[in-house]
């Protein structure tokens, strides 16, 4: 009986969890609307801009970055270097080992290590940051200083997530590249300016413009993740733990899922 | 002669039939009462029995389910959001921990409302937010991070802010909970100094008996979601209504009510909670 009953709440759990999964998407999709109604249209309408805010919130996510930024792709250069010389050599074309390093870090690597790197740095701190004045009441004292929390703490991050993580990902590309120059110089024939000369080539505008629309849209994923998540955190310290865990999770699968749907997207549409 | 002076006024709180529910649970069961221009009208009542959430519901947190809350002439309850901000803006709450922003200075968070709300230069700011800290008692304190206080000096960071804007209503969520007597008697002193100087009216939510007895003019008492008792602090201390006379004289529940439901206690199959 037990066992007949497991199976028969399959579907019920199914389409629970599917119509719980929409109306997360909803909750997201609200978050986005309120915080560019704030960043775009408020402006015209003469309420004050955020701007000290927003700025810092740039150089937490964007500046304090770098470092973390360089050194990741760098070495991700070097693997995918390493990767693909490993199949070319046996065919006997290293010389395409430019052509590949550029393709796949412009293309993928670039926009997605960056916003894996985002997701740990700042999506994480946006869940704790808003988790936390959740539980000491911060987020009921903005309301009754008649402060939207989202024109007052999301909309900042919105802005700056979308300025700075496509500027992170151009760094990502240019020090990827430099990665597998590294190897391309060291072990594969190439000097200096022949391993430029052959990712220029191997690149096209339409590469380097997907990877950036890409990290645009991931930006807005992972700071909407993040601040629904701050915002859904119940009492209590352990709470606060749960939701920043939830964000990064779920920011995760969120930036996988845009990844593929666009990725497909453009393939559909550039086949000619 | 003196009380029909101040009620020729309109109260500047009116709630009628106040009905708040979390969820499915009924937390407020049809409460009304007033709070009248200039005084300080305390908030008494046990764990559990509706005072935060009747709090939340004045401020505007918490939507009512049925009843209305009448604050200066506009129904918080369906008040469109811009109508709740200019009431806001009126009004000051100091929250039970503080709630002071971590990331900003003493002096910064006392000036957020100006900052955000006014035009008013940095400058005549920064004067006003001395002002305001002068008045709390933390004319120093600045500049220092909300981490650096202790309990009783975020409390009265926290009473400056709500300053800031001049409020006409200052809410009061459990102002002396956890401070040590002497703390706890400052705090209670600001509350009276504040009434003195600005001629705000106040709601006091709290459980601390000698406290509210300072400070109160009139005190509600609340007990599982109804009023149980309202009146001048002088009537509540004589009455005779059995659940006012527990609360005043601390009185421990009563462990056990029968056998019966103590062995239904000790005996019923538990349901595991998530």
């Amino acid at each position: 009986m037990r066992t007949a009953e497991k199976i028969t709440a399959l579907p019920g759990r199914l389409g629970f969890e599917t119509l719980e999964s929409l109306a997360y998407l909803g909750r997201l999709a609200r978050l986005v609307g309120q915080s560019a109604r704030v960043a775009w249209l408020a402006p015209w309408q003469g309420q004050r801009l955020h701007s000290q805010r927003t700025f810092h919130q740039a150089m937490a996510v964007g500046v304090r970055a770098i470092p973390v930024v360089s050194l990741i792709s760098l070495f991700v250069g070097l693997i995918m270097a390493l990767q693909s010389a490993y199949e070319l050599r046996r065919l006997g074309a290293m010389q395409f080992v430019a052509a590949a390093v550029a393709v796949s870090i412009v293309r993928e690597l670039g926009p997605l290590m960056t916003a894996i790197i985002v997701i740990g740095r700042s999506g994480s701190a946006f869940a704790a940051e808003i988790g936390t004045m959740k539980v000491t009441e911060e987020v009921d004292a903005l309301e009754t200083m008649a402060l939207r929390p989202v024109a007052f703490l999301v909309a900042p991050k919105f802005t700056a997530m979308l300025v700075m993580v496509p500027c992170l990902t151009i760094w990502a590309d240019f020090m990827g590249v430099m990665g597998g120059c590294f190897f391309g110089v060291a072990g594969a024939g190439f000097t200096f300016a022949s391993y430029l000369e052959a990712t220029r080539t191997a690149l096209l505008l339409r590469d380097i413009t997907t990877g950036l629309v890409k990290s645009a849209l991931f930006s807005i994923v992972i700071t909407a993740v993040g601040c629904q998540e701050g915002f859904a955190t119940g009492a209590g310290a352990e709470e606060v733990g749960r939701s920043t865990t939830a964000a990064v999770v779920k920011s995760i699968f969120g930036v996988i899922l845009v990844d593929l749907v666009f990725t497909a997207l453009f393939y559909f549409t550039n086949r000619g | 002669m003196r009380e029909s002076a101040a009620d020729a006024r309109p109260p500047v709180i009116s709630v009628l039939n106040l009905r708040v529910s979390y969820g499915e649970r009924e937390i407020l069961h049809g409460i009304s009462f007033e709070v009248r221009r200039g005084e300080i009208l305390v908030v008494l009542g046990g764990s559990g029995s509706g005072k935060s959430t009747l709090l939340r519901t004045l401020v505007g947190l918490e939507k009512p389910t049925q009843g209305e809350v009448w604050i200066k002439g506009v129904n918080i309850a369906r008040a469109s959001p811009s109508q709740l901000d200019q009431i806001r803006k009126k009004v000051g709450v100091s929250f039970q921990g503080g709630a002071l922003f971590g990331s900003l200075t003493v002096g910064e968070n006392v000036a957020l409302p100006l900052h955000e709300h006014t035009r008013l230069e940095a400058s005549t700011i920064e004067i006003m937010v001395r002002i305001k800290l002068e008045q709390v008692g933390l004319a120093r304190f600045d500049d220092y991070m909300p981490s650096q206080l202790s309990g009783g000096m975020k409390k009265r960071a926290a009473v400056a802010r709500a300053l800031a804007m001049d409020p006409e209503i200052l809410f009061f969520d459990e102002p002396s909970a956890g401070l040590d007597p002497i703390i706890a008697a400052g705090i209670d002193a600001l509350i009276l100094d504040l009434k003195k100087a600005y001629a705000v009216s106040m709601v006091v939510v709290t459980h601390e008996l000698a406290s509210a007895f300072l400070i109160a003019d009139r005190m509600l008492l609340i007990d599982r979601g109804e009023i149980v008792a309202m009146g001048s602090k002088q009537e509540l201390a004589v009455s005779a209504n059995p659940r006012v006379r527990q609360f005043l004289d601390r009185v421990p529940e009563p462990q056990v009510e029968d056998e019966l439901s103590y062995l239904q206690m000790l005996t019923e199959n538990r349901k595991t909670r998530r």
